[in-house]
């Protein structure tokens, strides 16, 4: 059996409220597909399950206050007899808003999976009006029909009703969790900082030569290229691709990077890109574009919240020439990119005008040293005088 | 100034695919001269994606040098006027 636990969706991260499960008692779900949503303080995530099988219990309600590290659901996984009942963990009940929550089956469910679910018009009619979801509902009428009455008492037994989060009060909230891992880092992170300049024209008359020849749905834009170079960089300098975990620094063997992404109504998210430095610049680019589109319509997964080793962030298109970041725990170090601006720049005894961009490092001192780090600087010069070779 | 009613339509669709890539701007206060990026605070990202809409909505190219010829609702709407002679 496997135990699908609330996970850490970032730093600080205490709770999360059980939003609605995506899957039932006896279906099927494979290793990544998502198995629920959960609101934490920041956005609410589509959490995956690690691992595939039969979902055999499910421990906790949506409303449910669950604590990181608490077993919310049972898979059993293939060749496994069914489990003995679990006991629910204690847990508060938080209110909810029924319009996005069904209330979950006391019972046996009125249908089972791949059957047709049986349901009278006027319950099926109120329970979508109401947004809940019929199958999880216990039916009374014959051969276990969903009646109107099992619709009302659903909703009479709901948990209780109040507003949802305002914008301001969600905005409130994220400043809370912001603050509280920066504070966290700052206060047990020795940040050390490093910065160069970086030759920008070939990467950028590369670029808009690619841009060219690509349909205008397939274009790239610069911040794909740094987001590739930190990525190749990293396997030159493997320290800086790790988590600090009870003490120590723990290498990752797959690079994912974070990148920070502001959100239009205030705050920030750094969701990771998987993998990205075995991604195409085109594939790169279409998952940033997704990445970003789904950070702001606030429909991440946990993988992208939890796996990220390092967080690029750019701030030039604000005008920023150099970052001098905060590292977000349990990372080690953080890429900072600022405004690509036209300096005087000195090129075989000549002084020429070029395209030039500050790129920064924040890194922990527990973790990595400034030679190190230096040399990961270097790398990503190099490979941004290469632009071709991303 | 006039204007006829195929650039009222068009003017009318580009505020929608604004709209939806800046949900929360308040599109009736935008000064169709000055720039969409300094106004809605759209970042690179943003624009790509408004490119990529009206390319879609009009059925027109956009090459990557044009694109300072539709950082306005003015100017968005000239060019896509333009495409249509």
């Amino acid at each position: 059996m496997a135990e699908f636990l609330m996970p850490t969706l970032g730093a600080d991260m205490t709770e999360g409220t059980l939003v609605q499960w995506k899957k039932r008692i006896g279906d099927r779900i494979a290793k990544g597909e998502i198995i629920a949503e959960v609101d934490t303080e920041k956005a609410a995530i589509e959490v995956e399950c690690h691992a595939s099988g039969i979902v055999e219990q499910l421990l906790t309600k949506p409303g449910d206050k669950v604590p990181v590290g608490t077993v919310m659901a049972i898979i059993r996984e293939a060749g496994q007899p069914a489990a003995a009942a679990v006991q629910p963990q204690h847990i508060a009940p938080q209110p909810v808003t029924p319009s996005r929550i069904p209330p979950v089956a006391k019972t046996a469910p009125a249908s089972s999976p791949g059957t047709r679910l049986r349901i009278s018009p006027a319950a099926r009619t109120l329970a979508a009006e109401r947004g809940i979801d019929p199958a999880g509902l216990q039916g009374t009428g014959p051969e276990g029909a969903i009646t109107l009455d099992d619709v009302t008492r659903a909703l009479a037994s709901d948990v209780k009703v109040t507003a949802p989060l305002t914008m301001a009060e969600r905005q409130a909230r994220m400043r809370q969790t912001i603050a509280a891992a920066m504070a966290r880092s700052k206060r047990e992170i020795p940040h050390y900082y490093l910065s160069t300049t970086i030759d920008m024209s070939r990467a950028l008359a590369w670029l808009t030569t690619e841009n060219g020849c690509r349909p205008v749905t397939e274009r790239l834009l610069v911040s794909v290229l740094f987001i590739k170079a930190v990525a190749l960089a990293l396997r030159q300098v493997p320290e800086l691709n790790a988590l600090w975990k009870d003490g120590d620094a723990v290498r990752s063997e797959r690079i994912h990077i974070g990148t920070a992404i502001s959100l239009r109504q205030g705050g920030l998210v750094a969701p990771a890109l998987h993998d990205a430095d075995r991604a195409d610049l085109g594939d790169l680019m279409q998952r940033f574009q997704d990445l970003v589109k789904r950070a702001r319509a606030g429909s991440l997964r946990s993988s992208e919240l939890s796996d990220a080793t390092i967080t690029v962030t750019s701030l030039g298109e604000q005008g920023v020439e150099t970052v001098f970041g905060v590292i977000y725990p349990p990372q080690v170090a953080l890429v900072g990119f600022g405004k690509v601006v036209e300096r005087p720049w000195v090129a075989d005894g000549q002084v020429v005008p070029r395209p030039v961009v500050t790129l920064s490092l924040s890194a922990d001192h527990r973790v990595s040293d400034g030679h190190r780090g230096g040399l990961f600087l270097a790398e990503i010069d190099r490979l941004l005088q290469e632009p071709q070779s991303l | 100034m006039t204007t006829t009613p195929s650039d009222a339509d068009t003017r009318a669709q580009i505020l929608r695919l604004l709209g939806e890539i800046a949900p929360e701007a308040d599109l009736a206060c935008l000064n169709p001269d000055v720039s969409f990026r300094e106004q809605l605070d759209l970042d690179s990202m943003d624009f790509l994606n408004f490119v990529v809409a009206l390319h879609k909505a009009f059925h027109i190219e956009i090459p990557e040098t044009d694109y300072p010829k539709y950082m306005t609702l003015n100017g968005c709407v000239a060019q896509v006027a333009a495409s249509r002679t």
